[in-house]
């Protein structure tokens, strides 16, 4: 069951990160897309980002590391991220 | 489910927001917040606020932060907490680090900003980083040095501050670290901890010379909250940003518990329920014998509860019951039951019957002579408090689980019973009440009205204000809402100011009566100039409207100004929502309408012509008159 979830979870990251950045960057999620980042989404400063990592961390209960927070340039990046970690979270749980 | 769940109430959000109903978008959002309080909900919540800010009545708040580290990722939590809850915050957070720099320059963007309300956020190892960091290598003296060097800093950015400004201030005291000698440090009376808590003390200290100075226990939240979890070293590290993601609801909290009482958006009611809430069981069905109140469990989380609702009443909150039960029944167990700590003489209002709750809640309001937004609701049933909500969204229901050991929990959390002065009237507020009934009761039994003002036999005291009664007027001017010709709203430091300048002068009115001392329950605040003595403010507390005491008041007015040579009485009425039962006060007593503007009319007094007298049913006892600039330079 909890496998099943977190397949589900995982097939949804792109979408969860979406919703997320939408909330944090007040901005409808239509205008949102895989390639959005600072460069293409006004409000997405560097307090913002600290906002979205935040956001981030307690939507998908993870933690970030300083080299991961750099790393999260886009939208795209942030989900393949995310991928990543809940796959090692996965393994680590045992299950 | 969870995240079917959120799509719903957004969904509902969407649909309130499209059809202009304002309240109950306001209200579900709120629900939204009590449910997920999140970064991404927080975001969602304020894009909605921007269309719903200026639909509804929130009180605006401006509130500065000085701070050492990064809050920013606070500040989206803080403004959803505070708008959910009927303040509208308006906040600057200052420049990092730059907390000196702001206070002292008084050109500052800090001064210029004019917020009512300053945070003063800074860390123990920005403040003193040798302490923090390097108490090991300390030597006693430089510890001694270190000490006092903070000190007269906090000293000198307290008195400059209080010189550029009359906001309130809020600051965090100093948070202790983990003592760098481990358990040594506590067995002597020098280590790293009893340094950090004598600088605390030191604070505290401060901080009570000054009025309108508060202090936040930082440690003490930490430590609540659980010290280990408190930090995410990492973003410390590299961002500046010493908090984990999970300490932020907890520090935005306890800000809201400051935030509330001085914007003035609190309760000054409390209305209770009886079965499941005051007691376990119901009581028409289990009877008096079987219901669960007492020392023993399950009892005692009823007995806690009970507990924490005397603290508010020990604050001065009215507490009300509002039950569907038998009244006599009811009342019998409130005063015979053995396990109860609350007795009836702790409420002053009862609505005990099979009404509906929201019409008993206005009754209630009506009774105690306040508004219903200023009504808290503590009810086990959510449909009851569906109801309310629904019904009424300006009570404040208290968000409760099912489960009676949370309620104690909620009630002591709820910022809307926080109070960070209280005067004496506040602390016998219930008394007052009571006798207020006797006087309705009087009112009723007497035939005439004339008759009835003559049987109250009324003093009333018109006297300067004095440091003692500083505290009582400024809040009078905070809290009344009715009787209150220009609802000018002013804090304690304000009127300290008042009195300070030239031809200004400020009363406190104290009424008593037969039933009992009412305390200061009226404020005058009127200005020379030249040959027109202009009152600037001009109130009663509810609790004595309709007693001829504004009568006295003016007929104080017209004589001392007539006698400090002024020529004319004017004042300002400025209609508000709230305040109709002043608004003939003017022309009831014969002055005439000079002038409009700004939404109000200037009402002017002829002296040589017309004449107030205090009614001969009431004692006036004055001080002294007015105070000219030559006199006070005399």
């Amino acid at each position: 069951m909890s496998q099943m979830a977190s397949v589900a979870q995982n097939r949804h990251a792109l979408s969860r990160v979406l919703a997320t950045a939408a909330d944090v960057f007040q901005v409808p999620e239509s205008g949102l897309e895989g390639a959005s980042s600072p460069d293409t989404i006004e409000s997405w400063d560097s307090l913002h980002h600290l906002s979205f990592v935040v956001a981030l961390e307690q939507e998908f209960g993870i933690q970030f590391s300083p080299e991961e927070i750099e790393q999260l340039l886009s939208i795209e990046l942030t989900a393949m991220l995310l991928d990543e970690k809940l796959k090692q979270r996965r393994s680590t749980d045992g299950d | 489910m969870s995240v079917l769940q959120k799509t719903d109430r957004r969904v509902e959000i969407e649909q309130l927001l499209d059809n202009g109903q304002w309240a109950a978008a306001h209200v579900r959002l709120g629900d939204l917040w009590h449910g997920e309080r999140k970064a991404a909900t927080a975001g969602y919540i304020l894009a909605r606020y921007e269309q719903l800010r200026d639909r509804l009545s929130l009180t605006k708040c401006r509130i500065s932060f000085l701070r050492s580290t990064v809050v920013e990722p606070l500040m989206p939590f803080l403004q959803t907490a505070a708008l959910v809850s009927g303040i509208d915050p308006i906040i600057q957070v200052g420049p990092f680090n730059g907390y000196a720099q702001e206070i002292l320059d008084p050109c500052s963007s800090l001064y210029s900003f004019s917020p009512e309300i300053v945070i003063l956020a800074i860390q123990t190892r920005d403040l003193v980083p040798d302490i923090w960091e390097a108490y090991a290598d300390l030597s006693p003296r430089e510890v001694n040095r270190s000490v006092s060097r903070l000190r007269e800093m906090f000293s000198q950015l307290i008195s400059t501050l209080r010189e550029h400004s009359d906001a309130c201030m809020v600051i965090h005291t100093l948070e202790k670290p983990v003592a760098s000698q481990g358990v040594f440090d506590l067995q002597g009376t020098e280590g790293q901890l009893a340094t950090i808590d004598h600088l605390n003390l030191e604070l505290k200290q401060i901080c009570r010379q000054y009025r309108g100075v508060f202090v936040l226990d930082y440690d003490a939240l930490i430590a609540q909250h659980g010290r280990t979890r408190w930090h995410d070293e990492a973003k410390w590290l590299t961002m500046r940003m010493p908090f984990a993601t999970d300490s932020f609801m907890p520090l935005v909290s306890e800000w809201m518990k400051f935030i509330h009482p001085l914007a003035g958006v609190t309760c000054k009611v409390l209305a209770v329920d009886l079965d499941n809430t005051l007691w376990g069981g119901v009581l028409s069905e289990d009877g008096q014998d079987s219901i669960q109140i007492g020392l023993e469990y399950p009892g005692a989380h009823y007995r806690s509860l009970q507990r924490a609702i005397l603290d508010l009443y020990q604050r001065g909150i009215l507490l009300a019951v509002c039950s569907k039960n038998n009244p006599d029944e009811a009342m019998a167990t409130l005063q015979n039951h053995p396990g109860m700590l609350l007795r009836p003489k702790h409420f002053a209002a009862f609505r005990i019957n099979w009404q509906d709750k929201a019409q008993n809640l206005r009754e209630i309001a009506s009774e105690l002579n306040v508004g219903t937004d200023a009504i808290a609701f503590l009810d086990d049933s959510p449909i009851e408090r569906e109801r309310v909500r629904l019904e009424m969204p300006e009570v404040k229901v208290i968000p409760v689980s099912g489960r009676a050991q949370d309620f104690a929990k909620a009630l002591r959390d709820c910022p809307f019973f926080e109070r960070v002065t209280l005067s004496m009237e506040d602390r016998k507020l219930t008394t007052l009440y009571h006798e207020q009934h006797q006087r309705s009761d009087l009112a009723r039994s007497s035939g005439s009205l004339e008759e009835f003002l003559r049987s109250l036999d009324q003093e009333v005291a018109i006297t300067p204000v004095t440091p003692e009664t500083l505290r009582r007027v400024a809040q009078l001017t905070q809290k009344t809402n009715q009787y209150n010709v220009t609802t000018r709203r002013y804090t304690e430091q304000q009127i300290e100011d008042v009195t300070k300048w030239q031809d200004w002068n400020v009363y406190a009115v104290q009424v008593k009566d037969r039933f009992g001392d009412n305390g200061i329950v009226g404020a005058i605040i009127v200005r020379l100039d030249a040959d027109i003595c202009e009152i600037d403010t001009f109130l009663l507390s509810c609790r004595v409207i309709g007693r001829t005491i504004e009568t006295a008041m003016l007929g104080f007015l017209t004589e001392t100004s007539r006698a400090a040579g002024a020529a004319l009485l004017q004042g300002w009425f400025f209609p508000t929502k709230k305040n109709s039962p002043v608004r003939d006060l003017y022309s009831t007593h014969r002055f005439k309408p000079v002038a409009n503007a700004h939404g109000g009319t200037l009402w002017s007094l002829n002296l040589a012509e017309a004449d107030i007298s205090c009614p001969e049913w009431i004692r006036l006892h004055v001080t002294n008159g007015f105070c000219r600039a030559e006199q006070a330079r005399a």
